[in-house]
C-alpha cells in the first residue's frame, strides 16, 4: 500500500522502489512483494481482470488516455487467429522522458503488467517494441524478461496456472513515427514504419492481422497495482475522469528536474514546488503540458489541473505529462524552430501536408527567426498550420503545428520583435545550462 | 455470380453536394461522387488499386456520417466508404473541403519542379491538370516573400533497364509501388528514407524487372517515371491517339497508339474493363519498333532472270505471281501458309483465296507445331466460342472457383489473363491448379496448386481432375497442348464429364480470327466444317461460286512434307519465320522445293530471300483491322497512321486474284470485314472431336535412362522474337536463358549445363526449379540462338544433359 503522507501529493507507486539498490533486478522486485498480482490475476477469470481495469479508470498513459480496460474489450474473443499484447515503448517524443526511466529502473512492474494483460486478453504471446536509440533499456528490459522466465514468471504453465505467455523485446529502427501505433506494427512486422489505413483497426486486425492490444509502458506497468490493491483504491486518486497515478517529467528550467509520480490533476504550481522552482534568479516563461506535440502553455495556466479534461479546456493536451519547462531567456521562436525541425526530421512521409509542410515550415520559421519579413507572414504561417492540422494522415502533422500556432497566440508580439529587430532580440547563451557559471567567472 | 447480383442490389443512399446518391455498399465516396458528376481531385486514388489514403487530396467535409454525428475535420474520400445517410460535402459546396484541398495542392508543389513546359507529362499531367482547377494557382512557397529551398536530387535513376525515375518530380503518392505489389505481384520497387527525402528505390540486387513494370509510367500522376525510349521524344499535345489492339499475344488488349508525323512514339494500355483493364505487358507497351526496321520491305520484288529478287512494281508483280501461282496450281496445287499475326479480315482473305483462287483447303494459321487432333479440337470446342454466346471471358476466370492451366503459363504467354487470374486470387477468389513441370514465377505469383507433369503427361493430369471440377471451374488449354497426343481430347472429355468450361489459349494474336475465317485445312469461314457438304454450299453460295474443293486440306506440316516431296507446285506464305514451325530445316527446304513461292511480309526475312515474287505489307498500326482474342471477342481498330505504299495483306491477294481472272470480291479491309460477317457463323451441326487419340503414357518417376532427359519449353514473354526487335532497353528486361533443373540433376551436372538433342546442342547456365518433374529439364523456347526447335531437338524429344563448359 502506497502511504501518501509521508510523500506529500505525490504517490509514488511505479517509481516507488526506484532508490532501492539494484531496483531492477528481480531479487528486488520480487523482495517488495513483486509478481505477487500475477498470482492473483491468474487466480481470476480473464474478463474479470478486464473488468478490474475498467473499473479503475485507468486511461492510456501514452497520451490519448483512451480508457485500458475498454481497449481490452474490444478484442474480439471469437477470433480464431491468435491475439497479441504489443507495448509501445517507443517513447521518443521531444520532452517525454517516464517509460525510458522507469524501464531502467523498474523493468519487472512491466513485465509482471504484460503478464496480467496478455492473461486479461487471452494472448500467449507479448511483444515489447522499444524505441531503438535505448540499448541500454533495451539490455534491462531483455534482461528482466530473461530473469522473469528463469524464475518461471514467463513461459510454459506460469505459476502452475497453465497459462503459457512469451515475451519478444523487440528494438525499434530509430523511428518518431513508430510510436504511432499501427506503424509501430508495420514495423514489428519488419516492414517500412508507416500508419496504416484504420479500419482495421489493430483491435481487430492488428499485429499479422491479428487481433492487437497497444498499449503504452506505463499504462501496462499501472495495472499490476491494481489488480493487487484494487480498481477503488486506484480510482481514489486523481480526478473525475481521470483517475490513478502518473509520472510527470520535468524537465527544463528548472531546480531538480525529474520523474514526479502523483495523482492526474496535480498542477505545475504544485510540482514546481516539488522541483524547487524555475531556475534560480528566473521566472516561467512557457511550458509544454505533455511533451511538444502539446500546445503551449504559459504562467497563467500555473493552477491547471492535470488531467485529460483540466489540460484540455486550457486549449492544450494532457498528453504525456512532459513538463517542458523554459524561462525567460528562451526565445520562443528558437525553441519552436528546434521542435519543428524534429517533425521534418521525422515526418514519415507517408502523407502530403506532413511531409511537405514540414519541408515549408521550417523554412518560414527560420526566415523568421531571422527577423526577414513582415506581420502578413505570421498569418501566412498560421494559414499553412491550418493546411497541415487535421488534414494529415496521422497526428505526427498535427502535433507539428501545435507549437507553432500555441507559440504565436500567445507570443504574437516575440514574434513581431524578431521582425522589427531584423532578427532574434535574445542571447541564447543566456538559456543554456552553464549561463550562471559564464556570468560569475 | 448470384452473390454479385444481391451485392448489388444492396445500395446505400446518402447525399452529396446536396444530391442523393445511391451507389452499392461498400463504394468509396470518392466514386460515389463522380456519379452525381463532381470530380473529386485525387493523385494516389485508383480505382484498381487498393486505397492508400496517401496524397490527401480528396479531403471532404463529412458533417454527418450516417449516425447523425459529423467528422471534425475533413476525411479522404478516397478512404471513406458510404453509408446510408451520409452526408458529404466536396469542394463544390464546401469552403471547408475547398480549403483542405487548396492547401494541399500547394504543398505537393512545394517540393515539386514548377517546369512543366520541359516535362515529358506536361499536357497530359494530373497535377498540372488539378492544380490549375483546384489549386492556387500560384505558389507561395517560391513566390517573392517565400524563396522557398525545394529539395533536389542527382538524377535521374534506372528502376530497371528500361524505366527511369525523376525523383523531384515524385509526389509519393505510391501509385507505382502499389501497382508493383499489387498487380502483377513484383513488389521491386519501393518506399525508402522518409519525410520530404521520401523517394521510390529499389534494391541493389534487384531492379524493378516485371513484364508489366511500363504501366506504372502510365498510372504516375506526374512526370517523374519515362521510358528510356519515349523520355524526351515528344510532347503529348504533338501526338495523335488512336485506339487499337494489342498484336503481341491473344488476350486482345486494348492499347492506344500515338504517333507524330507516320512514326508511332509510344504506346499505352486502353480502358477496357471487360478485357485488360487498364494493364498491358511491357510487350504491348513497348515492343513497337519492329515495324520501322531497317529491313522493312517498301516495294514489291520479284526473281529475275539471274535468279536475284528486284524492285518491281506492283502491276508487275501482280502479274508474275498470278502467272506463277496458276503454273504451280496446275503442277500439283498451292500450299498456304499464313502464320498467326494476321487481322482477321486477312486471313478472311487469304482463306478464300486458297478456296476460290488456289482452289485448295491446304491452309494452316499454325506456325508452330501441331497436330490433326489439336485442328479437330479446335474445329469442335473453340471455332465460334465467344462471352456473348456463353464462351468463357475475363470475368469468368475472376468468378471460377478454380482455373485449370494446361499447357499454358499465363505470365509469360497471355499478359492479361495472368493479371486477371491474379486480381481474383488476391481477394481470396479463385484457384488456380497448374499441370506444369514445375512452379513457374508466374505460377508462384497465381499462388497456383501444381500437379506436376513432365511434358506429355498432360492428358493423363487432365483425365485425373475430372472428380475434382465441376461447373464452377474454368480449364484453359494453351496451344502447347497440341504436341502431346491425347491431352486436348482429354480436355474436353474433362469438360464433357465435369460440367467445367474449356477455353483454348493460343500465343499470337492473330490465331483466333485466323481460326474463325478458316485458315485450316478442316475449317471454312465462320467454323464451317470442310467434310459439311451444306456447310460448304452455305460459303459457295456467299462467295458465288460453283463449288469449294472437297476434300479437307493438308494441315501446315503436310504442306511442308509435301512440298519437299515435290507433290506441291507452289507456297503462298504470309508472315511465317521457319524457326517458329515444328521442323525449321523442312520449312526452309519446302520453300527451296517448291517450285513457286508468293511471300508476304513485312521485313526481309528467311522466306521473303527466298520466295519468287515478294509483296510488303502494312504493319498492324497501318490499317484497320480485328484481332479476335481467345475469348472469341473481337477487336476492332482503325489504322493509326496512313503511310504510303502500306497495304494489308489482302490487298495484294487481290492483285493476285484479279490477274488469275478470279475476282476476290474486295480490296480493302472494311470491304472484307462487310463481306465476313455477311458469311457469318456457321449454325449447322459441329463436327465432333470423336477419334479416339492414343495417349502417350509418360511416367513421372525419374525412369529416364542415363543423362537422358525431357524436355519441357515455352516462350518466355520478352525473348528474341522478331515482333520485339529495335527497343534495346526492353530487351534488356527479359530474363536470361536458363535452364531449370530439379535439384539431382543440378548437383549432378552444375550451374552450366550442356543439353544435347536430335538437332543441336547448347550450353546454358542453369539453375535448381526445387519442384520441377524428375529427369525433366526446361529452357526458353527462343531466348538463345535459333531457338529450340532449331538448335535443340523436336518436339516431344528428349535430350542428354552433361556438365557444360562455361
Amino acid at each position: 500500500m502506497v502511504s501518501t503522507s509521508s510523500t506529500g501529493p505525490l504517490t509514488p507507486v511505479l517509481t516507488d522502489n526506484w532508490d532501492v539498490e539494484q531496483s531492477w533486478k528481480l531479487s528486488s522486485y520480487a523482495g517488495r512483494g513483486g509478481y505477487e498480482a500475477v498470482d492473483v490475476a491468474l487466480g481470476m477469470a480473464p474478463d474479470d481482470v478486464i473488468a478490474a481495469v475498467k473499473d479503475s479508470g485507468l486511461r492510456g498513459r501514452g497520451g490519448a488516455g483512451f480508457p485500458t480496460g475498454m481497449k481490452w474489450s474490444f478484442i474480439p474473443q471469437d477470433n480464431p487467429n491468435p491475439k497479441y499484447l504489443v507495448v509501445n515503448a517507443d517513447e521518443s517524443e521531444p520532452g517525454t522522458c517516464k517509460d525510458i526511466p522507469l524501464m531502467m529502473a523498474n523493468p519487472h512492474v512491466l513485465v509482471e503488467g504484460v503478464i496480467i494483460s496478455s492473461y486479461a486478453i487471452r494472448a500467449n504471446k507479448a511483444f515489447i517494441y522499444v524505441r531503438g536509440e535505448v540499448l541500454h533499456v533495451i539490455r534491462r528490459v531483455q534482461a528482466a524478461v530473461a530473469e522473469a522466465y528463469a524464475a518461471g514468471h514467463l513461459g510454459k504453465d506460469i505459476h502452475g496456472t497453465g497459462y503459457d505467455l512469451d515475451v519478444v523485446v523487440h528494438a525499434g529502427a530509430g523511428a518518431y513515427i513508430c510510436g504511432e501505433e499501427t506503424a509501430l506494427l508495420e514495423g514489428l512486422e519488419g516492414r517500412r514504419g508507416q500508419p496504416r489505413l484504420r479500419p482495421p483497426f489493430p483491435a481487430v486486425a492488428g499485429l499479422y492481422a491479428s487481433p492487437t492490444v497497444i498499449n503504452n509502458v506505463e499504462s501496462i506497468a499501472s495495472v499490476p497495482a491494481i489488480i493487487k490493491n484494487g480498481a477503488d483504491w486506484f480510482s481514489s486518486m486523481g480526478t473525475e475522469k481521470s483517475k490513478g497515478h502518473g509520472i510527470f517529467s520535468l524537465s527544463g528550467h528548472v531546480e531538480r528536474p525529474g520523474q514526479y509520480e502523483a495523482p492526474l490533476g496535480i498542477t505545475l504550481r504544485e510540482l514546481l514546488d516539488l522541483a524547487g522552482g524555475v531556475r534560480a534568479g528566473h521566472e516561467l516563461k512557457f511550458w509544454t503540458p505533455g511533451g511538444s506535440s502539446t500546445p503551449l502553455l504559459t504562467p497563467e495556466h500555473l493552477d491547471v489541473p492535470l488531467d485529460f479534461e483540466g489540460v484540455g479546456a486550457a486549449g492544450s493536451m494532457l498528453g504525456t505529462r512532459a513538463l517542458q519547462i523554459f524561462d525567460e531567456t528562451v526565445c520562443v521562436i528558437r525553441a519552436v524552430l528546434r521542435w519543428t525541425e524534429f517533425y521534418k526530421h521525422e515526418s514519415c512521409g507517408k502523407c502530403t501536408p506532413c511531409r511537405e509542410g514540414t519541408w515549408w515550415l521550417v523554412q518560414a520559421l527560420t526566415r523568421l527567426e531571422h527577423g526577414d519579413g513582415g506581420e502578413a507572414d505570421l498569418d501566412q504561417l498560421l494559414d499553412q498550420c491550418d493546411n497541415i492540422l487535421g488534414r494529415a494522415f496521422c497526428a505526427l502533422g498535427d502535433g507539428a503545428t501545435s507549437p507553432i500556432s500555441s507559440s504565436v497566440k500567445y507570443f504574437r508580439d516575440e514574434y513581431l520583435a524578431h521582425l522589427s529587430h531584423g532578427g532574434c532580440p535574445f542571447d541564447p547563451a543566456r538559456s543554456t545550462a552553464w549561463a550562471q557559471a559564464e556570468v560569475t567567472a | 455470380m448470384s452473390e454479385k447480383s444481391v451485392e448489388r442490389s444492396d445500395e446505400v443512399t446518402l447525399t452529396i453536394d446536396g444530391v442523393e446518391v445511391s451507389v452499392p455498399k461498400d463504394t468509396l465516396v470518392i466514386r460515389a461522387a463522380e456519379q452525381i458528376g463532381v470530380t473529386i481531385p485525387r493523385f494516389c486514388d485508383h480505382p484498381l488499386l487498393a486505397p492508400a489514403g496517401a496524397c490527401r487530396q480528396c479531403l471532404v467535409d463529412v458533417p454527418d456520417a450516417g449516425n447523425g454525428r459529423g467528422f471534425p475535420k475533413p476525411q479522404a474520400s478516397c478512404t471513406l466508404p458510404v453509408a446510408e445517410g451520409m452526408v458529404v460535402n466536396t469542394q463544390a459546396t464546401s469552403e471547408m473541403a475547398d480549403k483542405a484541398q487548396r492547401g494541399v495542392m500547394e504543398l505537393l508543389l512545394v517540393n515539386h519542379p514548377l517546369d512543366c513546359p520541359i516535362c515529358d507529362k506536361g499536357g497530359e499531367c494530373p497535377l498540372q491538370n488539378q492544380a490549375m482547377s483546384n489549386g492556387m494557382g500560384e505558389s507561395r512557397f517560391s513566390d517573392a516573400r517565400n524563396h522557398g529551398v525545394k529539395r533536389t536530387f542527382p538524377k535521374p535513376i534506372n528502376l530497371s533497364p528500361n524505366i527511369l525515375l525523376d525523383r523531384e518530380r515524385c509526389i509519393v503518392c505510391q501509385r507505382c509501388t502499389r501497382f508493383a505489389a499489387e498487380i502483377p505481384g513484383d513488389p521491386f520497387i519501393a518506399l525508402v528514407e522518409r519525410g520530404a527525402d521520401q523517394q521510390i528505390g529499389i534494391a541493389e540486387d534487384a531492379p524493378f524487372l516485371s513484364y508489366f513494370a511500363g504501366n506504372v509510367i502510365q498510372i504516375c500522376p506526374v512526370g517523374a517515371l519515362t521510358s528510356e525510349e519515349y523520355r524526351f521524344r515528344s510532347r503529348p499535345y504533338d501526338l495523335v491517339s488512336t485506339p487499337a489492339v494489342a498484336e503481341h499475344d491473344a488476350c486482345g488488349s486494348a492499347i492506344r497508339v500515338d504517333h507524330r508525323r507516320g512514326k508511332v512514339m509510344r504506346r499505352l494500355a486502353g480502358n477496357a474493363p471487360e478485357v485488360n483493364e487498364e494493364w498491358i505487358t511491357d510487350k504491348d507497351r513497348f515492343a513497337f519498333t519492329y515495324a520501322t526496321a531497317d529491313d522493312r520491305l517498301t516495294h514489291p520484288q520479284v526473281r529475275g532472270e539471274d535468279g536475284r529478287l528486284r524492285a518491281a512494281s506492283w502491276t508487275e508483280a501482280f502479274v508474275v505471281a498470278a502467272r506463277g501461282l496458276a503454273a504451280a496450281k496446275a503442277a500439283g496445287g498451292v500450299g498456304v501458309l499464313t502464320g498467326g499475326r494476321l487481322v482477321a479480315e486477312d486471313a478472311y482473305a487469304y482463306s478464300k483465296f486458297a478456296r476460290v483462287v488456289l482452289g485448295t483447303n491446304d491452309i494452316d494459321f499454325r506456325a508452330r507445331p501441331h497436330s490433326a487432333e489439336e485442328a479437330a479440337f479446335l474445329a469442335a470446342h473453340v471455332a465460334l466460342a465467344a462471352p456473348t454466346d456463353g464462351g468463357v471471358s475475363y470475368d469468368d476466370l475472376e468468378s471460377a472457383t478454380t482455373v485449370v492451366l494446361a499447357g499454358l503459363d499465363p505470365e509469360d504467354e497471355a499478359g492479361a489473363i495472368f493479371l486477371r487470374l491474379r486480381k481474383s486470387i488476391r481477394v481470396g477468389g479463385t484457384e488456380v491448379v497448374a499441370i506444369a513441370p514445375f512452379t513457374s514465377r508466374g505460377l508462384r505469383k497465381l499462388s497456383a496448386r501444381l500437379l506436376p507433369t513432365a511434358p506429355g503427361g498432360e492428358a493423363g493430369a487432365l483425365a485425373g481432375l475430372a472428380d475434382e471440377l465441376d461447373r464452377s471451374a474454368v480449364v484453359l488449354v494453351g496451344e502447347r497442348l497440341a504436341t502431346v497426343p491425347g491431352a486436348l481430347t482429354a480436355a474436353a472429355d474433362l469438360a464433357a464429364r465435369s460440367g467445367a468450361r474449356l477455353a483454348w489459349v493460343p500465343r499470337r494474336a492473330g490465331d483466333r480470327g485466323a481460326l474463325e475465317t478458316g485458315c485450316l485445312p478442316n475449317l471454312l469461314p465462320g467454323g464451317r466444317p470442310v467434310a459439311d457438304a451444306t456447310a460448304r454450299v452455305d460459303v459457295a453460295t456467299a462467295w458465288g461460286v460453283e463449288h469449294l474443293p472437297e476434300n479437307v486440306g493438308r494441315d501446315a506440316e503436310q504442306i511442308v512434307s509435301a512440298a519437299v516431296a515435290g507433290e506441291l507446285g507452289g507456297l503462298v506464305i504470309g508472315g511465317v519465320d521457319p524457326i517458329d514451325t515444328a521442323d525449321p530445316a523442312a520449312t526452309r527446304a519446302a520453300i527451296a522445293a517448291a517450285g513457286f513461292v508468293v511471300a508476304l511480309d513485312l521485313r526481309s526475312s528467311e522466306v521473303t530471300e527466298a520466295a519468287d515474287v515478294v509483296f510488303p505489307v502494312a504493319a498492324v498500326a497501318e490499317k484497320p483491322g480485328m484481332f479476335v482474342n481467345w475469348e472469341g471477342r473481337p477487336g476492332t481498330f482503325e489504322a493509326a497512321m496512313h503511310v504510303a505504299g502500306a497495304l494489308p495483306d489482302l490487298r495484294a491477294l487481290a492483285g493476285i486474284a484479279q490477274e488469275m481472272g478470279v475476282p476476290l470480291g474486295f480490296g480493302t479491309i472494311h470491304e472484307a470485314r462487310a463481306e465476313m460477317m455477311s458469311v457469318g457463323p456457321w449454325d449447322g451441326e459441329r463436327s465432333k472431336l470423336v477419334e479416339p487419340v492414343a495417349t502417350t503414357e509418360v511416367s513421372t518417376g525419374s525412369t529416364t535412362r542415363g543423362a537422358e532427359v525431357r524436355l519441357a519449353t515455352w516462350k518466355q514473354s520478352i525473348d528474341n522474337g522478331r515482333m520485339q526487335d529495335g527497343d534495346k532497353y526492353l530487351h534488356a528486361t527479359a530474363r536470361p536463358p536458363v535452364a531449370l533443373l530439379p535439384p539431382d540433376l543440378y548437383d549432378a551436372h552444375g550451374p552450366t549445363v550442356t543439353l544435347t538433342g536430335d538437332r543441336g546442342s547448347v550450353t546454358l547456365p542453369s539453375a535448381v526449379a526445387a519442384d520441377m518433374v524428375p529427369g525433366t529439364v526446361w529452357v526458353p523456347a527462343n531466348s538463345f540462338g535459333s531457338g529450340v526447335l532449331s538448335d535443340l531437338a523436336s518436339p516431344g524429344s528428349t535430350v542428354t544433359i552433361s556438365g557444360g563448359q562455361a
